[in-house]
């Protein structure tokens, strides 16, 4: 008995890397690593019956109106502008501080109006979304290497309400207008 | 004779391979975690815009997707080619939304409703409209977190 438990020796684990090395392909075929990214927002809540919306108390100074059209076109304040131009466009309104009387007043009455007609592609919505927010981040990132001499994303998340707080992202949407149906 | 001498020659042991099978388990288990098998079959073509300002989605597991594209080639003949939504593993149109998002939340922990977000999956050749449509009915849901898919790069 117990010269043939001597005998009995481990059992042969050669074929053990075998075995993993075809579970490791078959979950290195079926693996999906791309990370899903994109540029978040927060819809505002549908307003209420008896809740009218109070423009009025906005300074007309304060409000930035960018317009796009079904031929993706862009009217900024009135005015034909290229997508290239809209960072800084955006920039120069939101940072102005009241230097220019048609720019904001200062950075946190700013706001941005977009409206779209429902024929604009998303493409275009999409680039304008990210160079309107491409200016929130560039100053955002200026005011928190001014204040703290760091990015603002690598900032802790208190000191990030700091730099927020002087730069709230707002950008209003307004119901589209229905020129052309698609 | 040479300045080096072999101290026992013929006797120099193989490189043991008894920790390959660890090493390889390992691996194996980093890519166990980190895979996500596609559960969707996509029915309509998305090619998602880019954009440059992007930031990666946190929680995947409080995703709900929302995919709304021209319909894939050996559909068309029987959908047309005109930009449809897809809502898991069908075709969708913008007033069931609202009810899939109810199932998504039942599926969820009362405590995680507020952080789950809805990512709209969109071709960039897709007419405001449709996603127009899609966000007001987000808003009836009160789903108000969403996120644009894009892709990085510059346009």
């Amino acid at each position: 008995m117990a010269r043939s438990r001597r005998d009995l020796q481990e059992i042969n684990a050669g074929s053990m890397a075998d075995i993993a090395f075809l579970l490791l392909i078959f979950f290195l075929v079926t693996t999906t690593m791309d990370v899903d990214t994109g540029i978040a927002r927060k819809l505002p809540p549908m307003p209420e019956e008896k809740q009218q919306e109070d423009d009025s108390q906005i300074h007309a100074r304060n409000i930035y109106v960018v317009l796009v059209n079904s031929n993706n076109q862009l009217l900024v304040e009135g005015e034909y502008m290229a997508i290239s131009q809209l960072k800084n466009g955006a920039k120069a309104f939101i940072d102005n501080n009241g230097v220019y009387p048609n720019l904001s007043d200062n950075s946190e009455k700013a706001i941005i109006s977009l409206q779209n007609d429902r024929g604009t592609s998303y493409k275009t919505y999409i680039q304008v979304q990210n160079e309107l927010t491409a200016a929130y981040n560039e100053l955002r990132n200026k005011a928190a290497l001014a204040e703290f001499g760091t990015q603002f994303y690598s900032l802790s998340k208190a000191k990030q309400k700091i730099i927020k707080k002087k730069y709230p992202q707002k950008i209003s949407e307004a119901e589209p207008k229905n020129v052309e149906d698609n | 004779m040479s300045k080096f001498k072999r101290k026992s020659k013929g006797s120099t042991p193989g490189i043991s391979t008894a920790s390959l099978p660890d090493i390889v388990f390992m691996l194996l288990f980093f890519f166990m975690v980190t895979t996500v098998m596609r559960e969707t079959t996509l029915f309509v073509n998305v090619t998602t815009p880019k954009a440059t300002e992007i930031r990666k989605m946190e929680k995947k597991s409080l995703v709900s997707y929302i995919y709304i594209g021209s319909p894939v080639k050996r559909l068309q003949s029987s959908y047309g080619t005109k930009p449809r939504i897809q809502l898991n593993d069908a075709f969708a149109e913008t007033n069931d939304i609202q009810e899939f998002i109810a199932l998504e939340r039942e599926s969820h922990d009362e405590k995680e409703i507020p952080y789950m977000t809805v990512s709209i999956k969109a071709d960039e050749n897709v007419k405001m409209g449709t996603v127009i449509d899609v966000k007001q009915e987000l808003r009836k849901a009160n789903a108000l977190k969403i996120n644009y898919s894009t892709r990085k790069g510059t346009y």
